[in-house]
């Protein structure tokens, strides 16, 4: 952990907490449809989009028609992408001449980029053309996005409305987030990128010579017509360019993290800079902190908001110096053959396997917690190559359910689940009907809750248990021994909870693992979602009950504490078992000898 | 059910035209206009020819070339179209093995250098582009290089200097030297 490293990590907080309340103020704008500074000019084309589909903008939905259109439009995009997928071949924008996607591969990759997963199943520039990454992925990456966030809105509306059916109305929850939120962020963040230098062209390639020639073979006939290889020096570099910025903007602010090229936010193409990183690691974070915020204004009481928010950032302050520490520290087995791994003037040292020089230690670390705190997924290190306790960082921040910042949208909801369950233990503990925000909570709010938390454990415990009993699943692991076991973890543990990341040595593109992992993904997404929403339909059916003196105060640090204290709890006894036989055995092994 | 096909179809068809067409097509022509050069590559020019890119990484192996990060890609290293890194966790014995492998080629390269080798020189990147290496691996080199080219060390030193890169705004990131922009300059003779 070094001076400048800390630094730079106080930096991004401090620069992440000074968006929330302007941006936030604005996310409640928007969704309260009031006047934002925006509408002057996209006021017209939404109306007109409105006229166009059909949608009567005023109307208001009770929980099952909001979940039905949600999953209407859902299902759409899902059929779409999944077409255009496997038709690139034909279709324009195909430079590179790329075949079509096989139907496990598209079927994975749909509902990966539909649930707001994008897990990578595929290799960017090698795998899909730039129609599909266009108006197939980024698509998506908006639609998710927008969709998550139109969730939580409806809830929000649950907990701050008395008395009523209904919810709000998901076609301009999901156009107002998309047109005032996400486009008008991402048009911003992928100039700033450009400028870094990523790259932005409807070209796909372009050859450069080499200044140095590189040995290297190449399959041929010998004069038997048997194969063989003969040596051939290679004096040309391919550079894959491609229209990327756009896509890793709303990559990085939708927490979708799925990257254009498969190298991920490694790829200096896809991440230039010191600079470019910043950028993207702030948008990592950005939305799903400011909308803590937002949620304060709309409920009526903003420190409502800062508490969701402050528990939230202590939980991920917790692992960034075990991150630290553990990477920095580097790997033992590497002494005894003479490699320099401390830290100084020179070099960052540490265990620099996987990442790239010009982010050092920190700025991989904390990379590796912001994105799967949130469930974002994108890398610019590979996780894979972690220490394995560096590695456990992110893989149980995944496991808390993707409640720590988590999606856009979908994080928050998961939150208030938890701090549902933690006013319910309060009340348990005084022997009194529990309530938040003034509302009630009852038997039904409970089994919803329940089976929000307890459906994300049972398919990543369960998938993994099965792909770890059979040769498809235990075949397609590149390291040995328990950081084996753990990779098939973090696929489902990231699959299971719509994260995206991977610890990349397992080679997850084949049928058993494309399969489990896009059922993972679907139940990940949309059985949390309905039930979310049906809570949502409860709450906003009660009228509130003035706080009494046995009422525990939600924003105070007692309730901040006790929530953090729920959600370590869940997430502990779910995996502190799996995760003893990965990460932990792995790092007995690996200091002991 | 019904009543919701509509606003689907459409919707999804209107958001793909604006998120997945224009939105892109946009950011592209702004993007060519103000900053053609980084959008399309970052490509150095050389008397007409485009040697590489300032952010891509080259492979290097000779003795008189500075040796960038190594590089897992497939089928040589530093493709360029087929980035990704190595994917080996700590404690597997193909890593030691490689890296014990690659410690073993810095030193044979460099008889008599018994120094500690720079963590950054014998780890593969994240990329398997990373143009870039620490100052400590590029000074590490320089007695090489020197003798390989027949140039005074502390002129080497002075260029290795030059093409050091701070952290960006003196806070950002880590010091590092840019591999292909410094054998640029070695060949250039600068």
């Amino acid at each position: 952990m070094t001076l400048n490293g800390l630094a730079q990590i106080a930096l991004y907080f401090a620069v992440l907490f000074a968006l929330v309340k302007p941006l936030g103020w604005y996310m409640a704008r928007v969704y309260a449809g009031q006047a934002c500074g925006l509408d002057r000019v996209v006021g017209p084309f939404e109306r007109l989009l409105y006229r166009v589909c059909g949608v009567r903008a005023t109307e208001e939905m009770d929980w099952k028609t909001y979940g039905i259109a949600m999953l209407a439009f859902n299902g759409t995009g899902l059929i779409l992408l999944y077409g255009l997928l496997r038709f690139q071949a034909w279709l324009p924008l195909n430079p590179a001449g790329l075949g079509a996607v096989p139907p496990d591969l598209a079927f994975n990759t749909a509902i990966s980029f539909v649930t707001n997963t994008n897990w990578q199943a595929y290799g960017g520039e090698t795998t899909l053309s730039h129609l599909t990454q266009m108006a197939g992925l980024t698509v998506q990456n908006f639609a998710s996005a927008a969709t998550g966030m139109a969730i939580l809105a409806a809830l929000i509306r649950g907990l701050a409305r008395r008395g009523t059916q209904t919810i709000g109305n998901f076609w301009t929850d999901l156009v107002r987030g998309t047109l005032y939120i996400l486009l008008p962020l991402a048009l911003l963040l992928s100039l700033l990128l450009v400028s870094q230098g990523v790259v932005q062209t409807v070209a796909s390639s372009r050859p450069v010579t080499l200044l140095q020639p590189v040995n290297s073979v190449r399959p041929a006939l010998d004069a038997n017509g048997q194969e063989k290889t003969e040596p051939v020096a290679v004096t040309e570099q391919v550079l894959a360019v491609g229209p990327a910025a756009s896509q890793i903007a709303i990559k990085q602010l939708g927490t979708n993290g799925g990257g254009f090229f498969n190298g991920n936010s490694a790829h200096p193409f896809e991440n230039p800079t010191p600079w470019s990183n910043f950028l993207e690691m702030l948008a990592i974070l950005l939305i799903p902190a400011s909308l803590c915020y937002t949620f304060g204004v709309m409920v009526g009481d903003t420190r409502q908001g800062w508490a969701l928010l402050a528990a939230m950032t202590i939980l991920l302050l917790c692992f960034i110096p075990l991150g630290l520490w553990a990477e920095q520290s580097g790997n033992p087995a590497f002494a005894a053959l003479g490699v320099d791994q401390a830290s100084g003037a020179g070099q960052s040292g540490g265990n620099m396997e996987g990442k790239e020089t010009r982010f050092g230690i920190a700025n991989s670390v904390l990379w590796a917690a912001a994105t799967t705190a949130a469930s974002n997924g994108s890398v610019n290190s590979m996780h894979d190559s972690y220490t394995p306790l560096g590695g456990l960082v992110p893989l149980f921040l995944m496991q808390f359910g993707e409640v720590v910042f988590g999606g856009a949208g979908s994080g928050l909801y998961g939150m208030v689940v938890f701090a549902i369950v933690a006013v319910f233990l309060a009340g348990l503990m005084v022997g009194r009907t529990p309530e938040y925000l003034g509302k009630k909570i009852e038997p039904y709010e409970m089994k919803m809750a329940a089976l929000l938390i307890l459906i994300m454990p049972m398919t990543v415990l369960g998938l993994t248990a099965l792909a770890v009993s059979l040769d498809a699943g235990t075949s397609s692991v590149l390291n040995p021994g328990a950081h084996g076991f753990s990779e098939v973890l973090y696929a489902y543990a990231s699959q299971g909870n719509n994260n995206g990341s991977a610890f990349a040595g397992l080679n997850a593109n084949t049928p058993f693992y494309n399969f489990t992992g896009g059922i993972a993904m679907l139940i990940a997404r949309f059985w949390l979602a309905i039930p979310t929403l049906a809570l949502a339909g409860s709450l906003a059916r009660k009228t509130p009950v003035p706080a009494g003196p046995g009422t525990l105060p939600t924003h105070a640090p007692l309730f901040v504490g006790l929530l953090i204290g729920v959600v370590v709890m869940v997430g502990a006894l779910t995996f502190v078992p799996a995760l003893a036989l990965g990460p932990i055995v792995e790092h007995v092994i690996m200091t002991g000898r | 059910m019904r009543g919701h096909l509509r606003p689907a179809l459409t919707m999804v068809l209107i958001l793909t035209a604006l998120t997945g067409l224009l939105y892109p097509l946009a950011v592209t022509g702004m993007a060519q206009l103000f900053f053609p050069g980084p959008a399309n590559g970052s490509v150095i020019l050389r008397e007409g020819t485009a040697r590489g890119s300032g952010l891509i990484g080259q492979h290097f192996d000779r003795p008189e070339y500075f040796w960038g990060r190594p590089s897992a890609t497939a089928p040589v290293p530093y493709n360029a179209a087929a980035s990704g890194g190595s994917n080996l966790g700590p404690t597997n014995p193909a890593l030691i093995e490689t890296v014990t492998t690659r410690v073993a080629a810095l030193r044979a390269a460099d008889p008599g250098n018994d120094a500690p080798v720079p963590v950054d020189l014998v780890t593969a990147s994240g990329s398997g582009l990373d143009p870039h290496i620490s100052p400590a691996a590029a000074l590490y080199q320089v007695r090489r290089v020197a003798r390989a080219r027949g140039l005074e060390e502390d002129a080497l030193r002075l260029l290795v200097a030059r093409h050091t890169e701070a952290r960006q705004f003196g806070l950002l990131g880590e010091p590092r030297v840019n591999v292909v922009h410094l054998n640029l300059a070695l060949d250039d003779g600068r």
